[in-house]
């Protein structure tokens, strides 16, 4: 009935459906993202804003080592958060496909994702409780006797930041993982164990490689996102856990300089996707050498 | 086995926070900290005459009620066109919807905030918040909905329009019902996620705060701190609730669609 490159009813009828969500996305996301790379290059000046182009705010990124740090910091607090995540998170996602019942495998996945769900200011603060000076952690070793003084290092520092951050992304590492492992043919492991492959080497010749997309969906599903959280470095960092955005913020909120807060941010999702970006060729490049 | 064992710390690891949450709500003493001293309902009390929380507990609710409507109706549109026939450019531009799911949160903040503020000049208020949080949720109704959609048999609607229907009174007969489940799920999944959101909320936020912008300004005052022990026991609650109701809602919409079960929310 069609002939060329003309639309059945039916797909026009698709793209008008979904031009719906699509136009709100246009005009709520991409117009917004164009508007703060255009402010990128303009400059605030006291109240107002110069709208002369100009590459200053990422001159003064670049100039002045306090963003360098952050960014820095940000960047190696994901890369933990995201490594330590994944790592523990698969060993649960392959329990869960491979060993569970089907019909309890919803229960299990619901009960992962419920903490999930909950308010994440209140997730936050509580590990504040169990990591303070008089925290959970601290009293109970004191009352076993394993420690004398409270422990000071798990809080206001980087290491308070990125448990926290590790806890609160889990359930979001598990799923993807989860889902690609269904997908995995069950007979492939059986075949490699009739070839005469241990389990574990079965595991790690045929599963691993197979499970590869689930768990950079994964890393890219944690790693992206925490880059961007100020709640937990601004509740659990004290002075030296404070990461980009937070700096983001303060331009935002209290220094009023909308111009070199829109440039961090875009400096920060760059470095973001390029990494991502690396990984997932990376990652390519080593499942297709293993062929 | 071990595995076993793995997951069930790992589960108990998840939950520690929340636990703690009653256990100090229900504790007599000002300060956060083990040992427990005694059993009080004071602070729930305490809840109940602070008219500025209930002032944000409102805003919120608004706010969580119209995201959830939004944004499942943007939803059900993605949903069902996935499940429609094929056309150039369809993945990309859903890939470009189901953007914000991966997006730094801040990244939609400040980039709302610049362009609602700094470009159009406009005020910030609940309506501001309400689209904000439509965009971040959307992807997540589409997640849920396309389980709903995608599973049904396109033939019982073009059977209901052989047989004379309309096009929208087929869709609302046959296709409507069969998808309800889906809808309710996808709706009470969005007003959690509204509720609880922080970082998008704290940038956006009128004069009027919402409820969790409300809660970080109680955090910094220690002697409040067992009052919002006592809300966040509330709201812990509220949500597990909500989301139970969701999840058993979305299970019954699979099985009337007759697909089997693969898993959860995402």
């Amino acid at each position: 009935m069609n002939a060329g490159t003309a639309l059945t009813q039916d797909q026009s009828r698709a793209i008008r459906l979904l031009g719906v969500p699509f136009v709100y996305a246009v005009l709520l996301l991409a117009v917004p993202l164009g508007a703060i790379v255009l402010f990128s290059f303009w400059t605030q000046d006291f109240m107002a804003v110069d709208t002369t182009f100009t590459l200053d705010n990422y001159r003064e990124i670049a100039d002045s080592p306090i963003y360098a740090m952050l960014l820095q910091r940000s960047l190696m607090v994901s890369g933990i958060v995201t490594a330590v995540t994944v790592v523990l998170a698969y060993p649960v996602a392959y329990f869960i496909s491979f060993h569970v019942a089907p019909s309890k495998k919803s229960l299990w996945l619901f009960l992962i994702t419920i903490p999930f769900w909950t308010s994440y200011l209140i997730r936050v603060f509580l590990w504040k409780v169990i990591l303070g000076y008089n925290g959970v952690i601290n009293s109970g070793l004191i009352q076993v006797g394993l420690i004398e003084e409270p422990l000071t290092f798990i809080l206001y520092n980087v290491n308070a930041v990125i448990i926290t951050l590790a806890h609160a992304f889990a359930p979001f590492a598990i799923l993807p993982i989860f889902v690609v492992l269904e997908k995995i043919d069950r007979s492939l492991l059986e075949a490699s164990q009739d070839l005469g492959e241990s389990r574990l080497s079965t595991f790690f010749r045929v599963t691993l490689p197979l499970s590869m997309p689930g768990v950079v969906g994964a890393v890219l599903i944690v790693f992206i996102p925490t880059v961007g959280d100020y709640v937990t470095p601004e509740l659990m960092g004290g002075a030296g856990g404070k990461l980009i955005a937070n700096m983001i913020q303060t331009q935002f909120l209290q220094l009023n300089n909308a111009p070199l807060g829109a440039a961090l941010a875009i400096v920060a999702m760059l470095c973001v996707t390029a990494i991502a970006l690396v990984f997932v060729f990376l990652n390519r490049r080593w499942l297709r050498g293993r062929r | 086995m071990s595995l076993r064992v793995y997951a069930i710390a790992y589960l108990i690891f998840l939950y520690a926070p929340i636990v703690l949450l009653p256990l100090f709500a229900f504790n007599d003493a000002t300060i956060i900290a083990f040992p427990l001293s005694g059993f009080t309902t004071e602070w729930f009390s305490a809840l109940k005459t602070n008219g500025s929380l209930h002032g944000a507990l409102t805003n919120s609710l608004i706010i969580a009620g119209c995201t959830a409507v939004f944004s499942t109706l943007l939803g059900m549109c993605a949903a069902r066109a996935a499940a429609m026939s094929h056309f150039p450019g369809k993945g990309g531009i859903t890939g470009f919807v189901m953007l914000p799911l991966v997006l730094p949160e801040i990244i939609v903040a400040v980039s709302l905030l610049v362009i609602l503020r700094q470009v159009l000049g406009l005020d910030l208020g609940n309506w501001t918040i309400i689209m904000a949080h439509v965009l971040i949720c959307t992807p997540f109704s589409i997640a849920i909905l396309n389980g709903a959609f995608g599973n049904l048999d396109p033939s019982m609607e073009e059977a209901a329009l052989d047989l004379g229907e309309s096009r929208w009174s087929a869709f609302r007969l046959v296709t409507l019902p069969l998808v309800m489940p889906g809808i309710i799920s996808s709706m009470l999944i969005s007003f959690t996620i509204s509720l609880d959101e922080f970082i998008i909320a704290f940038f956006l936020t009128g004069s009027d705060p919402t409820l969790p912008v409300y809660i970080w300004g109680l955090l910094r005052f220690p002697a409040q701190l067992p009052v919002v022990m006592a809300l966040g026991t509330i709201l812990v609650a509220l949500s597990i609730i909500l989301l139970t109701i969701a999840e058993l809602f979305r299970r019954r919409g699979i099985k009337r669609s007759g697909a089997k079960d693969t898993g959860g929310f995402l």
